[in-house]
């Protein structure tokens, strides 16, 4: 028996035996219902909770290095071209394939799955950071010299707090987007929502409806967590929002970049 | 047949004995992999990533171009786009397969799909956000709607389009991974069938040549975003 089966013919058994609704399943109907109220217990709740686990070690995570990361280049300019270059090969490197090229170092399981997510997470994040600091106005920061602060001060209490509407888009995107690729995750061993979703499951309509719904849900909640997060966080910045409403300013994050 | 001393390598060497000269499948079916299967598979891998992309760019840049030029459809455009990274990839191959069907076009359309909200997205926002004053400049001397579209706008729109197209090229060679689920045996085959090619080495192997195709197609398109992006914006960069 290997971790992952091609043939797709029919359903499995599983979903048959001591299972209400056996008639909804024997058609494969589009939603069985009362097959989801009986089974949404056993089959669902652990391999979400696992997706939610993946998904938030690996944004802190990323968020960490990366922030380090940005620490580290904030006066030293010339670190952040190869810092975008070795984050830009590792958001290049497709998911999947980083999981199996990790195999024969960490094995499967959840810490591959985690190791991947948080190196595609890097790129996202840091190059918001950057792009945060880069924007704040020069005359914040003379303002700021000005009051007799200490680059450290700057730092932490006028360049990082100006930067936080970039920062926490990058997280917005890095979050979703690693909801989306943590479906991925089983193939390395790792869970998730994505277990449920392999071999036969994968034809099975109302299971792969039930799993699409909880993925795009969690990116969702995510999302607007992020979001009441970043709008308590800038109360200060109120005066675009006309102008962005009118299409004429978008935040960086609603662009898509590449590697 | 290459020769070399790859046992060093471990499972690495293992995986490239697979790509290179084939190996004694695991369930004695004969020899696997080699250099002719490699491009097989590569090649419907390309053939399957280039129809998707392809078409998404056909749907996505005229209409972004359109909406763009009339500075309308911001509550669509953007939406768009950021509902598309909550897009499972696997869900929406899985989405396809179990309700429409397998193959190469069902698996292609999935793609397709995928591709469309990064190259709407910054189509529109690359349209949108064209300096005014050289649109205004295009109208005084004359131009047409159209002509302004297509002969200002879009090209100084070129370098934020084709980093929305990159996004999508390098998502859809990964998600093209996957499409052995549906069927259409792309590099995937080596990582989703572990009965065929063993499930450390043939993973592996896959996973090495899915991973430089995206690396290449990827440099490859920075490249044509470079040739595309007119030499006026790339002076204005450089005094930047």
């Amino acid at each position: 028996m290997t971790w992952f089966e091609l043939p797709l013919a029919q359903l499995d058994e599983s979903f048959f035996r001591d299972r209400s609704d056996s008639d909804c399943i024997a058609d494969n109907g589009a939603f069985c219902v009362q097959w989801v109220v009986d089974n949404f217990g056993d089959r669902y709740v652990t391999p979400l909770l696992e997706h939610l686990v993946l998904v938030a070690v690996s944004v802190v995570l990323g968020f960490l290095i990366a922030f380090g990361m940005s620490l580290l280049s904030h006066r030293r300019r010339w670190l952040v071209p190869p810092f975008i270059g070795v984050t830009g090969v590792l958001y290049t490197i497709p998911s999947l394939a980083f999981f199996f090229l990790l195999l024969p170092i960490t094995g499967r399981g959840t810490d591959t799955a985690i190791i991947a997510l948080t190196a595609y997470n890097l790129q996202i994040i840091y190059r918001n950071i950057v792009a945060g600091l880069a924007n704040v106005p020069a005359e914040a920061k003379d303002a700021g010299r000005g009051m007799g602060m200490t680059d450290r001060q700057l730092l932490w209490r006028v360049e990082l707090p100006l930067s936080v509407p970039e920062i926490v888009a990058g997280l917005r995107i890095a979050t979703v987007s690693t909801v989306a690729i943590a479906t991925l995750a089983v193939f390395a061993g790792g869970g998730g929502l994505g277990e449920q979703l392999v071999g036969s499951n994968l034809t099975f309509k109302t299971n792969v409806l039930v799993v699409a719904v909880l993925a795009i849900g969690m990116a969702i909640v995510f999302d607007l967590l992020l979001l009441a997060a970043q709008r308590r966080l800038t109360r200060w910045q109120r005066r675009d929002a006309p102008a962005r409403r009118r299409g004429l300013i978008f935040r960086r994050g609603e662009v898509w970049s590449p590697g | 047949m290459i020769d070399l001393p790859l046992a060093f390598l471990g499972p690495f060497g293992d995986a490239f004995e697979l790509i290179f000269n084939g190996v004694e499948s695991p369930l004695a079916r004969g020899e696997v992999g080699g250099l002719s299967e490699v491009g097989e598979f590569t090649l419907t891998h390309i053939e399957l990533s280039a129809a998707a992309l392809s078409t998404a760019l056909l749907l996505a840049v005229p209409l972004a171009v359109w909406l763009g030029h009339r500075g309308q459809g911001v509550g669509f455009a953007v939406p768009a786009g950021n509902a598309g990274r909550a897009l499972p990839e696997l869900v929406l191959i899985a989405i396809m397969v179990a309700f429409i069907g397998t193959g190469f076009l069902n698996v292609g359309i999935a793609l397709m799909i995928l591709a469309i909200p990064p190259i709407l997205t910054n189509t529109y926002v690359g349209i949108s956000q064209v300096d005014r004053t050289a649109v205004e400049a295009a109208r005084g001397m004359g131009m047409s709607e159209a002509a302004i579209a297509l002969r200002v706008e879009l090209p100084l729109a070129a370098p934020t389009i084709m980093a929305g197209v990159r996004t999508s090229a390098v998502n859809v060679i990964a998600t093209a991974t996957i499409a052995p689920l549906g069927s259409v045996e792309t590099l995937g085959t080596f990582i989703l069938s572990p009965n065929v090619y063993g499930d450390t080495t043939g993973p592996l192997a896959g996973a090495i040549l899915v991973a430089l195709l995206a690396v290449i197609v990827e440099l490859g398109l920075a490249a044509v975003q470079w040739a595309v992006t007119p030499k006026g914006l790339k002076l204005q960069r450089a005094a930047a």
